[in-house]
């Protein structure tokens, strides 16, 4: 049969195994990988026994001029010596374009404007963000893979709720880079409120609270059974616990009687301290006054911390966190006590005066009991094996909403909003337009993404002509511009013209100044095994496609054999058929093209199945009623 | 069942008006639930495209008669009357010196209490508005002034949001 003769070593044969599914928390300061094991979500660690990555990559080169990485702690460790080649926090520059980044004079990075998005010059060539974060990625799934000696069937990878187009589709291009079959991206409020089960029949505003190592994120939910609504999202971009570990070091200089100023400390005593007075702030969660020591070049410091002390020098961080989350529930309209619940993300809420404080804000207990640093990557994980099809009985269902209203750009630099903000994903939505001169034969079209009137302040997605449209008069023609947003919030855009039939249409996808060749260079560098020949690879990713279409179809005759006739059926047989032999003889063009031809051949049996799937929902509805 | 049927019998909902908001949200949870393409994820690319297909069709009937407008105009759709209202004027006789009227005192308006005075009377009016067009609707089906109804509506929703942004401006003058 078909199925045993392209499995490989380490493939199980046998369809209804459970998939291998994470989730991926692919962080600004560090990320993490989760999956559910036994019944439940876990954060897989490293060979060392570390959950934790921190997002730096570090580029080198050796003798022969290759190019050599180093990712996580090791690239974090050279950060110093070598910063220019170590990219950190490579998040804030995903599908972003220089003029977007308003402190890149003040990183250590020489910048490369690519049209589309930035690139890092590095000793290793230029390098797009989306590289970058596919190198964590490809890390991450490495690790996975090595803790469940299998491949990979899919994961779920979150990113800001604020996050738009362009960032959303740098994100999953950077998965894909990594050899990631994306299930879904998910908004990481909402996967934190997936970890505490809020999706279970909570109702109501509920706040996430995100204060990481650099950043913070306030968003406001709104839940009602399975949908996710994103009422507002607010926070500060340059905020979180690395300030607290700042303000601590520098009390314990002047409460130690060192005399010199933390900027006139060389690097590696500035560092030395930083450590020391994060160490202090994390057994101060616990302890009510540790001992904080330091060997400095020259001195020793030795200083008493108390937990008091912390929480007075972390009051106006804490502040500035609360004004934020004052502005967002001003945004949104609502008061604090009219917030149903508060979740905390981020190691920094580990510090009980921010947890104190947050509490006191909002009038009730935030919620603590998950781990902060991984109930992003939780959440994710718990939505990557439902989407894997491994919880059969699972009702959870996320409806997303449009982060942010697309339009398009009119006469007069104004935005003419197609989809607004908010609306339920998966959306389609078309508006006609026309020509304002005699025999105009092109139309550009502009599509913008945000929530402003006028075009400059608006994100620019994409631009694309509609040409060869018939010579006639000014208003005339019928030209309907379809806009489609998928379940990953991702666009595609489309425009015709009615009378002539004149199409043109365009996948709204940031262009990174990476060409196909470029692309395939980079693959062939190997994100997996450097040994690993790019046919090869191809071949393989084409039989797990392959597999992934027999195994589906055989689940959809399984279940619903009967709509098709004996004739369709044979045909559908001969196809699969046809595919098992393929896969056998190696090539990779025959293979993809009877995996198309099935996939073809079997689009009105889905859409039959679709149909019968709905006449049994409708058929329960009506029994509930009764 | 198919994909181009109207919403309501897509929805499996009553072709009304009158609409509980509940049982509309229950009905189209309901039915994402079977059709939105996470369902699917892990099957072939088909059903995620045919998936899509559905889902976005369900969550256009959702949107279009979750909103008593838009749920109004389409059932005067359906009924062969549609409302067009870019190049269809037609309103209630008595609305067309009300709205003159309204405009005047939005402009004339000079405090906060007068704006806010004129947006109490022109909620007021909606309410009333929206209750006579649910008659027109359910129990006339007289889809000609139903049509009317809703672009005097329209307009009045549009006057709304005017008051809205005179209301904020008050609110941000310390």
């Amino acid at each position: 049969m078909a199925l045993l003769q392209i499995s490989e070593p380490g493939q199980s044969p046998d369809p209804h195994q459970r998939r291998i599914a994470v989730g991926i928390d692919l962080g600004t300061t560090h990320s993490l990988v989760a999956s559910v094991r036994n019944g439940a979500a876990e954060c897989l660690p490293d060979a060392q026994g570390r959950v934790i990555l921190p997002s730096a990559v570090r580029y080198t080169t050796d003798e022969h001029g290759r190019t050599r990485r180093a990712i996580g702690f090791d690239a974090l460790a050279a950060q110093a010596e070598d910063p220019l080649n170590t990219v950190v926090s490579v998040k804030r520059f995903m599908g972003r374009r220089l003029a977007d980044l308003p402190d890149a004079g003040k990183l250590p990075y020489e910048f490369e404007d690519q049209p589309g998005m930035v690139a890092v010059r590095t000793v290793a060539g230029a390098k797009s963000p989306v590289e970058v974060s596919a190198e964590i990625l490809a890390s991450l799934r490495q690790r996975a893979e090595d803790t469940f000696n299998d491949d990979l069937f899919g994961a779920v990878i979150t990113v800001p709720a604020y996050f738009d187009d362009a960032q959303r589709q740098a994100t999953k291009d950077a998965a894909q880079m990594a050899g990631l079959n994306v299930l879904r991206l998910l908004n990481e409020p909402t996967a934190a409120a997936i970890a505490y089960g809020l999706d279970n029949g909570a109702e109501g505003l509920y706040a996430i609270y995100d204060l990481g190592g650099g950043t913070f994120d306030i968003s406001l939910l709104q839940l009602s059974r399975g949908v996710f609504e994103v009422v507002a999202t607010g926070g500060d971009s340059a905020l979180g616990g690395d300030d607290l570990d700042h303000v601590l070091a520098e009390a314990a200089l002047r409460d130690g009687g060192v005399l010199t100023p933390m900027e006139q400390l060389s690097p590696h005593d500035k560092r030395a301290l930083l450590v020391a007075a994060r160490r202090a702030k994390e057994k101060l969660s616990t302890d009510g006054s540790v001992h904080l020591s330091c060997a400095l070049s020259g001195e020793m410091l030795s200083v008493q911390v108390t937990r008091e002390r912390l929480s007075e020098l972390a009051k106006p961080l804490i502040d500035k966190t609360l004004s934020a989350v004052k502005r967002v529930l001003r945004d949104a309209k609502v008061k604090p006590d009219e917030v149903k619940g508060v979740v905390m993300v981020g190691g920094s809420t580990r510090t009980p005066a921010v947890r104190d404080a947050v509490g006191a804000f909002f009038g009730q207990p935030p919620l603590t009991d998950l781990n902060p640093d991984e109930v992003v990557a939780l959440g994710a994980a718990i939505q990557a094996n439902q989407l894997a099809g491994n919880n059969v009985q699972g009702e959870l269902l996320l409806l997303d909403v449009l982060p942010l209203s697309l339009g398009l750009e009119t006469m007069g630099g104004l935005v003419e909003r197609i989809i607004p903000r908010n609306t339920p994903i998966p959306s389609a939505r078309a508006q006609d337009f026309t020509t304002f001169k005699d025999g105009q034969t092109a139309l550009a079209v502009h599509v913008v993404q945000g929530e402003r009137e006028q075009v400059e302040h608006c994100r620019s997605l994409a631009r694309f002509e509609l040409r060869g449209i018939p010579p006639m008069a000014a208003g005339a023609a019928r030209i309907r511009v379809s806009f489609q947003v998928d379940a990953d919030g991702l666009l595609s855009v489309s425009a015709k013209e009615q009378l002539s039939g004149v199409e043109a249409s365009v996948i709204v996808k940031p262009s990174y100044g990476l060409s196909d060749e470029q692309v395939a260079h980079m693959l062939r560098e190997g994100f997996t095994t450097a040994a690993e020949d790019m046919k090869d690879r191809a071949l393989r990713e084409a039989r797990v496609e392959a597999e992934r279409m027999l195994e589906a179809t055989r689940t959809a005759l399984a279940a619903d054999g009967d709509l098709l006739s004996p004739e369709q059926r044979a045909h559908v047989d001969a196809l699969m058929a046809q595919i098992g032999q393929r896969c056998d003889r190696g090539d990779l063009e025959a293979l993809e093209a009877a995996t198309k031809a099935l996939a073809d051949g079997t689009e009105a049996f889905a859409a039959e199945r679709m149909n019968r799937s709905i006449r049994q929902a409708l058929a329960g509805r009506s029994l509930d009623q009764i | 069942m198919n994909i181009d049927a109207d919403d309501f019998t897509l929805l499996g909902l009553p072709r009304a008006f009158a609409l509980e908001r509940s049982q509309l949200d229950a009905a189209w949870k309901a039915l994402q639930a079977k059709v939105h393409p996470d369902r699917f994820a892990a099957e072939g690319a088909t059903a995620q495209r045919v998936a899509m297909q559905w889902a976005v069709r369900v969550n256009e009937a959702h949107q279009r008669l979750k909103d008593p407008l838009k749920r109004a105009g389409y059932l005067c759709e359906l009924g062969g009357v549609p409302v067009q209202s870019e190049n269809n004027t037609a309103m209630p006789g008595d609305f067309l010196m009300q709205q003159m009227q309204w405009r005047e005192a939005l402009e004339d308006a000079g405090s906060l209490a007068e704006v806010e005075a004129l947006s109490d009377e022109v909620n007021s009016q909606r309410r009333a508005r929206l209750q006579r067009l649910g008659d027109l609707l359910d129990a006339q089906s007289a889809f000609v002034l139903a049509a009317q109804e809703v672009r005097a509506l329209m307009f009045i929703d549009r006057l709304l949001e005017e008051i809205d942004i005179r209301l904020q401006r008050y609110e941000d003058a310390p």
